[in-house]
């Protein structure tokens, strides 16, 4: 089983269609007992950063994350993949779950040449193998909306996208998985990012 | 980390690999697809879920719905369209069209929408954008205005046009981007229908005044039509629905023709069965 985990941040429901539609148990949750017994964790989220991580920290999944991924994969997507970097300047800063060596700043807009949020389909380009991948190929397009972005080393960069300077769209340190962009919005492709994952949770 | 030398200076604009995105949109009433001609003799056509699905399969970057119910039981068919769609398909889904409340955006995010887009009633409450910027995000706010040009610039007009609210459009357009809109949907009431190309000098007007994406709609009638936007405007994505609800173009030929523009697009690859 494939655990959404439950923090209240923003919407659960199209990583869980999208689950179900490819035929992998979950549950969205917030229960340590049921995240234990996951096979695999999903972090997904929409919004701003140090609410989110309040309301981890709140619910005591700050820690009990920290712990079960000792054992177990775990996915952040969007803003829960910016919460895996030690930590964000969104509202002031905040520290994050310091999963993944890096940290999280607003995307340089160079002069208002660039509109923010970067929003729409963009390219991946691939840097380093990942289990994560699925089907993704060089050059192919997955959907981003997000105002911030993330900063971290290369050891840790699977693909990274243009939008000006190149942005980190999905890292692995470890167990440990992200993504910048929505798999659940990114077609077959995002679905079989989601799939990818599942397999080595062991969850499918 | 790799990084490169900013080249962009204020004014400029940057190259990018950002898609311009192609989106169908869907004309709803009652749960069925429907296509108006001039907004009379509304003719019925099919499955909206189907019609989505068979979009997305042709590389559709987003799906958008418009209700057009009036009543109050139709509505609730729609938040089942909605529902199914997105257990179905997983490109983002925009869904407009009588939304009033916070509890009409609450409904449809819920349901599986991803961007709700709101109209005449953001002209008559624009603290309904600020609003849902504030408890569901930007991203999912998207303002849709309805414009006609008059002798002292371009209005906003409500009602399929019928009514002109005396708003100057580009005003409008940077008060919702203040407002919290996280995207604009301007469609042109002088181009629409006529099939004679998007209204390129209304859009310029916005986009110079905003700083949001700006979504190109009504009058494309032929696949220049799609390169010519983008080449002339600053528009993030087109929206088309008589179009490609009666098979003029489909969205891969238009992808197609962008590509061979040199336009950045999404394009589909054949994948192994998932």
């Amino acid at each position: 089983m494939i655990a959404i985990i439950d923090y209240k941040a923003g919407n659960l429901f199209s990583v869980q269609n999208a689950l179900h539609f490819l035929g992998i148990e979950n549950e969205i949750t917030a229960d340590p007992k049921k995240l234990a017994a996951a096979d695999g964790l999903i972090l997904p989220g929409v919004g701003a950063f140090p609410k989110a991580k309040e309301s981890l920290d709140e619910k005591g999944l700050t820690q009990l994350l920290l712990e079960l991924v000792e054992t177990k994969p775990l996915l952040g997507i969007c803003l829960g993949f910016q919460l895996l970097f030690d930590y964000s300047t969104e509202f002031g800063k905040t520290a994050g779950l310091g999963l993944i060596p890096g940290y999280v700043d607003r995307i340089d807009d160079f002069d208002h040449a660039l509109k923010i949020p970067h929003m729409g389909w963009n390219q991946l380009h691939i840097r380093q193998d990942s289990p994560i991948l699925g089907q993704v190929q060089e050059g192919d397009s997955v959907y981003f909306v997000h105002s911030y972005r993330a900063f971290t080393g290369q050891k840790y960069l699977v693909a990274d996208t243009d939008y000006g300077d190149m942005i980190p769209a999905m890292v692995q340190n470890r167990n440990i998985y992200g993504c910048q962009f929505h798999p659940e919005k990114s077609g077959e492709l995002g679905l079989s990012i989601l799939k990818a994952f599942a397999e080595r949770a062991g969850g499918l | 980390m790799l990084l490169r030398q900013p080249i962009g200076k204020a004014g400029n604009k940057m190259k990018t690999t950002l898609a311009k995105r192609i989106i169908p949109c869907l004309d709803v009433k009652d749960g069925k697809v429907v296509k108006g001609i001039h907004f009379v003799g509304i003719k019925e056509v099919g499955d909206p879920v189907e019609c989505a699905k068979a979009y997305n399969e042709a590389g559709a970057d987003e799906i958008a719905f418009l209700d057009i119910t009036a009543t109050h039981e139709g509505r609730g068919t729609m938040i089942d369209v909605v529902r199914r769609t997105a257990s179905e398909i997983f490109v983002p889904l925009t869904v407009g069209g009588g939304i009033r409340t916070i509890e009409d955006f609450r409904v449809l995010l819920r349901a599986g929408a991803d961007k709700i887009s709101v109209n005449s009633a953001a002209v008559k409450n624009p603290q309904l954008i600020a609003d849902a910027a504030d408890i569901f995000g930007s991203q999912c706010v998207v303002v849709a205005i309805d414009a006609k040009k008059y002798e002292n610039g371009y209005h906003v007009v409500v009602h399929g046009g019928r009514i002109d609210t005396g708003l100057d459009a580009v005003e409008w357009a940077k008060k919702v981007e203040e407002l919290g809109a996280g995207e604009i949907l301007l469609t042109s009431m002088d181009a629409d229908g006529t099939k004679q190309g998007f209204d390129l000098e209304m859009l310029n007007a916005v986009c110079a005044a905003v700083t949001i994406p700006v979504i190109a709609s009504g009058g494309c009638g032929s696949l220049a039509h799609f390169s010519e936007v983008f080449e002339e405007t600053q528009a993030d994505a087109a929206l088309a629905a008589s179009l490609f609800h009666y098979k003029e173009l489909t969205v891969g030929q238009v992808k197609d023709h962008l590509n061979q523009k040199g336009i950045p697009v999404r394009c589909l690859r054949k994948l192994e069965a998932l």
